[in-house]
Formats: structure tokens, sequence, C-alpha cells
């Protein structure tokens, strides 16, 4: 076993994510302090290895079946790499690769796996993971005692910029692993949304509701305020799943980023893949009639007055 | 088709959460506990696949709180036939020995497809799916809004993010864990609910709860320290909605 730190490079659509930026980074703080290396794992993309100086190693590894991202061929090649340099700590980041990964590494490996963590510490020789659980209600303490580990790590908890530093590391080609054919898993079709429509991400401020409208009929109300205010209305996820609003109205890890001067959320508890969409919004103002949503930990201003009578009072007043 | 749809109750978020005494669990006693979410999901699509192929549901859930309620639910929502492992007790039940559970069980099943929720909010040590996929050694995929069977396969539909997703094509048996079904989960009336329960035939098998665990050690359970918290804006809605036009004016917008 050794000290080093492995970090998944994603690569989904045929760019790095900012989020492995910010697991470097990490893993370079982590690294420094056990005396260990920071190791990149890179599927199918070998040319963005040049972006990846921040780790003291890349491996990259080309195959078929990695060119496009694959869960099974991914999590093949994944536990070939890990096998073969037994690192201290793998980190992922809670995506859809990390979903799809962490937790099926956890058995090829037979690591212990924390998820939806946010802080990772060293106290002695154990590694110290915080997770958010219950929606963010409550954060777990749990030490890795075991000499290996995974975590999968919640966007936007660790800064990119050491990530983004600028290095010479070694490039190592790995050559995949040998059961890397006929998988029970082919990748038929890459889609992106379709440009035209709704741009949530380029107004300057939203209003934006969460499943505390309780009905399609209300969504009324939110809509007139944002019409009334002139800007487009966006949502959380569950508005999305029931069909309430299309999905170029989504806001968060599923939906999009976006980073208004004021973001006016009513009846949005504040999970972390709604945060991870709007937390660097300039100006956050929350409704929620629940004093502990952990929406009020981000947010700026917060009510607790009811949306019912907030949404219309705020229509009169603009309407005035 | 054969589809099981594993189901598991998780506290209600809308109420207060309290640290139990050891400070390492919720303190059950007073909580409601529901259906998690995205298991309502991956029930509504395996529906959806029954009533176009004529599949077959079987939807499955430890003994843990009210999980009698999700089943028969389930059962009034056309699920064929529900199971219930007893003997896993009261407790925090996390995913590494869940999964171990239904593995056991599962291996005197036959089954072409396992659907279930993508995640829990309580599954720290990892998302069923993926985990029982890798224990049963058969293709999974996360974070999937839509399946659709096509002979001895499914297509399934993966998202990423900024919209990004990704068809993925898998040979059967596999387990997928489900995002969104492709609609909105369907209510069941409560008289056929009652209807269900009454006429019972829920099947209760004795779980086999050996599992080498998570492996992990919870140190510590706690609220999140307030690194920051919003001002808060009391007083009548008129009030408060005076202030917020304030602030967004002080961002120069709505002049
Ligand atoms: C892989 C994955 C990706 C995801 N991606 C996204 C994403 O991109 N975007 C996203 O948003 N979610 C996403 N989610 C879902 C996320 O986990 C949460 O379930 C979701 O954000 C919750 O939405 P919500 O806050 O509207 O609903 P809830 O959590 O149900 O919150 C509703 C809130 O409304 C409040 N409320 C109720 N009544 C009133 C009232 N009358 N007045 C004021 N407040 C009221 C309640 O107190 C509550 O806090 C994703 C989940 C997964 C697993």
């Amino acid at each position: 076993m050794s000290n080093d730190i492995l970090v998944l490079a994603e690569n989904p659509g045929g760019e790095l994510a900012d989020t492995t930026f910010e697991l470097l980074g990490k893993a370079k703080e982590l690294a420094s302090s056990l005396g260990g290396q920071v190791i990149a794992a890179l599927f199918g993309t070998p040319e963005l290895a040049q972006n990846l100086g921040a780790a003291d190693v890349v491996i990259t590894m080309e195959h078929p079946s990695l060119a496009h991202y694959n869960p099974e061929a991914y999590e093949k090649a994944l536990t070939k790499v890990v096998q073969e340099r037994q690192p201290r700590l793998v980190l992922l980041a809670t995506t859809t690769l990390g979903l799809d990964l962490a937790a099926a590494l956890s058995v090829t490996w037979d690591a212990p796996l924390v998820s939806y963590v946010v802080g990772l510490d060293i106290e002695g020789s154990t590694i110290v993971a915080t997770a958010q659980i219950y929606g963010g209600k409550l954060m777990a303490e749990t030490a890795i005692e075991a000499d290996k580990g995974i975590c999968t790590v919640i966007a936007g908890s660790f800064s990119a910029d050491l990530g983004k530093s600028t290095g010479s590391p070694n490039i190592e080609q790995m050559d995949p692993p040998s059961e890397l054919d006929n998988e029970k898993i082919s990748c038929v079709n890459l889609s992106r949304p379709e440009a035209g429509g709704i741009d949530i991400t380029t107004a300057d401020m939203l209003v934006s509701v969460g499943r505390g409208i309780q009905s399609e009929d209300n969504l009324e109300i939110v809509q007139e305020l944002a019409d009334a205010m002139g800007v487009p209305l966006s949502s959380s996820r569950p508005i999305i799943d029931q069909g309430w609003l299309p999905k170029p109205h989504q806001v968060g890890k599923s939906g999009l980023k976006v980073k208004p001067k004021v973001y006016l959320m009513f009846g949005i508890s504040g999970a972390p893949e709604h945060l991870e969409g709007m937390r660097d919004a300039e100006l956050i103002i929350a409704c929620n009639t629940d004093e502990s949503a952990p929406i009020f930990d981000v947010a700026h201003y917060g009510t607790t007055v009811d949306l019912f009578d907030l949404v219309p009072a705020l229509v009169d007043k603009v309407q005035g | 088709m054969h589809i099981i749809v594993p189901m598991k109750q998780i506290p209600d978020l809308v109420e207060e959460l309290e640290v139990d005494s050891e400070g390492t669990d919720i303190d059950r006693e007073y909580l409601k506990f529901v259906s998690n979410e995205y298991d309502e999901q991956a029930l509504e699509e395996a529906l959806l696949i029954k009533e176009s192929t004529g599949a077959e549901i079987t939807v499955v859930g430890l003994d843990e709180e009210d999980i009698d309620q999700t089943l028969y639910t389930a059962i009034a929502k056309g699920a064929d036939k529900a199971v219930k492992l007893t003997g896993t007790g009261d407790g925090w039940v996390d995913t590494h020995t869940r999964a171990d559970i239904l593995a056991s069980w599962l291996s005197g099943q036959s089954f072409d497809l396992i659907l279930t929720g993508v995640q829990a909010v309580d599954d720290l040590d990892g998302q069923l799916a993926t985990l029982l996929g890798a224990r049963l050694g058969i293709p999974h995929a996360a974070v999937v809004v839509e399946v659709q069977p096509k002979d001895d396969k499914v297509t399934v539909r993966q998202e990423f993010s900024a919209g990004m997703a990704i068809e993925q094509e898998i040979s059967l048996p596999a387990i997928v864990g489900i995002q969104a079904a492709r609609q909105a989960p369907r209510y069941a009336p409560i008289t056929r609910i009652r209807q269900a329960m009454q006429s019972g035939g829920l099947e209760e098998v004795a779980a086999n709860t050996e599992s080498a665990g998570s492996g992990l050690s919870i140190r510590r359970l706690y609220l999140p320290e307030k690194a920051g918290h919003a001002e808060m804006i009391d007083g009548s809605p008129e009030d408060v909605a005076d202030k917020i036009l304030e602030l967004i004016r002080s961002k120069g917008l709505l002049k």
C-alpha cells in the first residue's frame, strides 16, 4: 500500500470536468501531508493529460470501449489502475461517473467508501472524511481506518485553483485490462441539450421555484411574479420530473449552473445537488417555511413567511 | 420479463432530525419514515415497462418502519408481488449490508432487471444499485431517466451535468439506478391501498444478515455548523416583500 492519492479524471463529454480540478487540488494537499504522490487516471482521451499538471503521474488508458463513457468498461479500467498502483485513497466526484463507479470499486478493490464527502483531513495516519447526509441536514464524520479507501466528493467542496496548477507530470500509458472486450454495456448515443429556447444561464435575475409550490396549478403565481419582474422562471429538479416545467429551466447538478446577480427562490430546500447549480449567485434570497432548511446556510437573506402569502404580496408591489 | 424493485424507508426530511445519545445515528424513535422518493421513481419506470411488455414486478424491502405501507402501495399501483425481508433490526442498515442481504435473497430468484432508486439520503457508504450490481456481477448504470426494453437488452438514458445524456445498451440481467421515471410517479387511490392491505399477501422471508458491513466507522453525526447563515427577514408578507424588493433594487435591477 502506498500513500498516493488517485483521482479519476472525468471527461464524459470530451473535456475535463471542473470537479476533476477540485479533486486534484485536495489530492495535492493530502498527498503532501502523507508523503505520497498524486496520480490521475485518464481513460480514452490521452490528449487531455497535458491539462492535468497538478498530478505527479497521469495514467492513460486507451481502448475502443473507453472511447465514450461506458460504466462497465470504466469500472474494469479503474479497477486495474487501482489494483496495480494500490493508492491510499481514490477520489471521485459525486457525479454520474462517481455514482456508477465508486461503490463498484468498493467491491472489486474491497475498500470502504464514503459518499457525499465535503471535507477531508488527515489525523495521524487515519483519513477522516466528513460527509453531508439527509439532504444536507446532518454531517457525518467518518474515519477510514483501513489502509485504503474511496471517497465521492460533492462538487464545490474544494477549490479548483490548486488543481489547475501547471506542472509536467509523468505520463504513463497502461495497457487496458484483458477483460475489456465483449462488454455487456455499449454506448449507443451521446446527446447534448438543443440550443435555442429559454436560457436561464445568461439572466441577471431568476425567480426559482421548488416542491414547496405543491401543484402544477400553483405554478401560475410564481410565473406571474417572474413575468411581472421580467425575468425567467427556473426550478429545482422535482418540478421538472413532474413535467411542470421543461428541462432547460432546471438549476443544479443535473441541470444548469447559473450565476445571476439575484436568485430569488421559493420552496426549495437547498439539497447539495441544487446548491451545485446556484451557490455562486451574487445575491441569494430564499423563502422557505422550514427555518432549519439547509438553504438558509447558503442564502444571503431568508424568510420563513409562507410563499403563498409572500408571492402575491411581491406581485402586487412590483405591478404597483 | 421479471423486474425486481428494491425499496427502502428513509426519515421524512420535513421533520427535525435529532442525533441519538451515542452521537452516531439519528434518533429514530419519534421519526416518521417514508418511501425513498427515487425508489418510487424506479417503481414507476417498472410499471411503465409492465404496461408496454406485460412484465411482472416484484417489490422487495427490509422490515423497516412503515415498509408495509410502501409495499402495499406498490401493489395497489400494479406490482404483482411484494416481499419483506425480516430480522434486519431497527437501526441504520448501511448500503453494503443492505446489498448483501438483498444479494442473498436474489440468489434464489430469477429476474431479468432490477430497478431501484439512484440514491437515498442516508446511503453514506455508497448507492445500492451500483453496489448490488457489483456484488451480483451484473452490469449496472446509475442516474437513469428512461429504460426501454428490447429483446434481451434494455436501452437506458443516463444523465450527466449540463444536460448531456448518453444512451447505453445493456444486456440483461442488469441493474439500473433510477433518477426519474419517464413520467411522474402515479398515485394509488387510498381505497386500493386499503384493499391491498386487507387482502394481505406480503410474503415474509427471514433475511440472511451475514455481511462484512461497510468498513466505515462513524465517529460523530452532527448538525452542520452554520458557517454562514442567511440574515432572516421577519414581519408581515408585505414588510418582507418590501425588504426583498429593496435588496433586488440595490443590485441595480427592477428599476
Ligand atoms: C444524481 C442526482 C442529480 C440531481 N440533480 C438535481 C438538480 O440538478 N437540481 C435539483 O434541484 N435537484 C437535483 N437533484 C435532487 C435533489 O437531491 C433534491 O431532491 C431536490 O433538489 C429537492 O428539490 P426541492 O428543494 O424543490 O424539494 P424539497 O427538498 O422537497 O423541498 C421543498 C421545500 O419547500 C419548503 N416549503 C414547503 N411549503 C412551503 C411554503 N408554503 N412556503 C415556502 N416554503 C415551503 C419546504 O420546507 C422544503 O424545504 C438531484 C438528485 C440526484 C440524485
